[in-house]
């Protein structure tokens, strides 16, 4: 295409946002590794140089990632704070995936399946939160599940508990904050999906003699495969690096890791640990991410 | 009975979901009115928050900052997006490619810890370095650009790829330069999804807590930073008031744009219906 349609400054269209990646995305995570391969440094400097700075001979320590791994010298293998903190993070993000998916496929299905014509204004209701402030509305959230809150006041007032329920800093309002933040990545790509689907399948199943349920199970839910593992990944993915609603919504033992760096770098002033739990936290995502490629790849890509 | 069961099935579904989505924000513009700090019973109407809001100082030069801070995060990314969207979409082959799309999609999955994290560790050796850049405004800006340009790109790339390239070429047959193709032909068919990657990246910079709270400098504090401050302290109406404020400010804007692209579309429309019938008018009188 190129090569009959000329376009001016070429270099300068692709050197623009070359050198911006560079510069902010590339060289900090260079900087974010090296660190993660240095020991702590002394008085007010956080880290040492890679190289000793008599002798001149580079050596790389792997003590910031051992300690992630290890309690102390020859302790036990993944039983340290660290590594509670990202099984509790990919915990909460797995619970997380699996609430947004089970209330979000029936809810993209309906929209798919409604009128064409209503069809826009009921996905811009669903956006239409997300582009008010998130921080706003995780932190209604505490009014509403507070102990003294609106949902308690209700539910006493029906007369289902006879005396407020603990809900807020608990698993219960990590899980309802995080599911209700993370839901339209899970609709959108469902519904995107959903309403590209043949219905006239269904009917089918269903004159062969199928019962609506077996026809969902069958036809359905194989056929937005790719929909739902699309959905899955978006929540997953930034669920698991969560820094604000467990910092709202969370008690002292529902840490993330996305706190746990924090704690690392401005409480314990400790540079190599931090950047080896976010080296450690990167390598977390691109795990589930080489997965979701490997089952979306060739579907993305056109088939020759 | 059972299309009926479904029908009704879905409907439930949907109005549940719905209140589940909007009873947070019912919930912070009913009780930013209310008028004593309470939060679970409505004591009476007052706009007593509201004047807390005006006065208080750290939410004000907040808010301000914040604007300052998305306005120009909202240009850089999308002045940025509408070229890394055009290095993608128009420049199949060159070297590095694969490493540039890499990068430039990078950050749509990098959590903000990790992202927040290593901006600070550059703008610390930056200024360890050359002395600048000092943290404040002007690292927040970076911090949220490169978030908001990888948002930015998706969303014009997408516009680009849906574009009709016959009408470049028709403009270069016809004798436009270039960057008058560019100019005159391709920015205003790409328009649309440049001023989404705007309104897009400036939400992002306007809601940003945690890269904010990495890249700010003491005594620099963006509005999301203040509330986030105030709301991890316990229950502050005042924040109530601001989010209300800010719903009836984005339910505008959103509103205005899509009339807005409502109507461009339909006026294209038209000029397409307007310019066919004149076509076979002239085939008409012709043949």
């Amino acid at each position: 295409m190129d090569s009959h349609f000329p376009m001016p400054g070429k270099r300068f269209v692709i050197g623009v946002p070359y050198v911006w990646l560079f510069v902010f995305f590339f060289l900090p995570f260079l900087i974010l590794l090296y660190i993660s391969f240095v020991d702590m440094g002394e008085s007010i400097n956080p880290f040492k140089p890679i190289w000793d700075p008599q002798t001149g001979i580079l050596s790389l320590k792997y003590e910031n990632y051992w300690t992630i791994f290890r309690d102390g010298e020859g302790g036990a293998l993944f039983k340290t704070i660290y590594i509670e903190a990202y099984l509790r993070s990919i915990w909460y993000a797995l619970w997380t995936a699996l609430l947004c998916l089970l209330i979000g496929y029936p809810f993209a299905y309906f929209i798919a399946r409604s009128p064409a014509s209503v069809r826009p204004a009921l996905l811009m209701m669903v956006m239409l939160p997300f582009w008010t402030s998130f921080l706003l509305r995780v932190y209604a959230w505490k009014g509403i599940l507070a102990d003294q809150g609106v949902l308690n006041q209700i539910l006493m007032g029906v007369g289902i508990i006879s005396e407020p329920i603990q809900m807020l800093y608990t698993n219960v309002s990590m899980l309802v904050g995080m599911t209700y933040v993370y839901l339209p990545f899970m609709v959108l790509p469902l519904y995107a999906n959903l309403v590209k689907m043949d219905f006239r399948l269904l009917e089918a199943a269903y004159d062969l003699g199928t019962t609506p349920f077996k026809a969902f199970w069958l036809v359905t839910v194989p056929l937005s495969k790719a929909g739902i593992i699309a959905g899955f990944m978006l929540v997953f993915i930034p669920a698991v690096g969560e820094f604000v609603i467990p910092s709202l919504l969370g008690g002292p033992e529902n840490i993330m890791i996305g706190r746990v760096v924090w704690d690392e770098m401005f409480t314990s002033n400790n540079w190599p640990r931090a950047t080896a739990l976010a080296v450690v936290m990167i390598a977390l995502i691109i795990v589930p991410l080489a997965v979701y490629y490997h089952f979306t790849g060739d579907a993305a890509e056109p088939r020759k | 009975m059972k299309a009926l069961l479904e029908k009704h099935f879905g409907k439930a579904w949907l109005a549940l979901v719905y209140l589940f989505l909007y009873l947070p924000l019912f919930f912070m513009v009913i009780f930013s009115f209310n008028s004593t700090r309470q939060d679970a019973n409505f004591t009476g109407f007052s706009l007593r928050w509201y004047e807390a809001l005006t006065r208080d100082t750290k939410i004000v030069e907040g808010f301000w900052l914040s604007v300052k801070v998305a306005a120009v995060t909202g240009v850089l990314s999308a002045v940025l997006g509408t070229f890394a969207a055009f290095v993608l979409v128009r420049y199949r082959r060159f070297a590095g490619r694969t490493v540039f799309s890499g990068m430039v999609n990078a950050p749509l999955v990098m959590p903000e810890v990790v992202i927040g994290l290593s901006l600070l560790l550059l703008m610390v050796g930056a200024q360890n370095a050359f002395g600048w850049p000092e943290r404040g405004l002007l690292t927040i800006i970076f911090g949220h650009t490169l978030l908001g340009m990888s948002y930015g790109m998706v969303v014009i790339q997408s516009r680009l790829m849906d574009m009709d390239r016959s009408i470049e070429e028709a403009a270069m047959d016809l004798g436009a330069r270039p960057h008058e193709v560019f100019f005159l032909i391709t920015l205003p068919n790409i328009f649309q999804g440049i001023l989404a990657a705007f309104l897009l990246s400036f939400t992002l910079s306007f809601d940003d807590v945690v890269i904010s709270e990495f890249l700010s400098g003491p005594g620099v504090n963006t509005l999301p930073q203040v509330i986030f401050g105030y709301a991890r302290r316990g229950i502050n109406p005042s924040i109530y008031a601001a989010a209300t404020l800010l719903i009836a400010a984005v339910t505008i804007v959103i509103v205005s744009y899509s009339v807005w692209v409502a109507r461009q579309t339909r006026r294209r429309e038209r000029e397409i219906a307007a310019a066919t019938r004149a076509e076979l008018a002239a085939l008409a009188t012709s043949g």
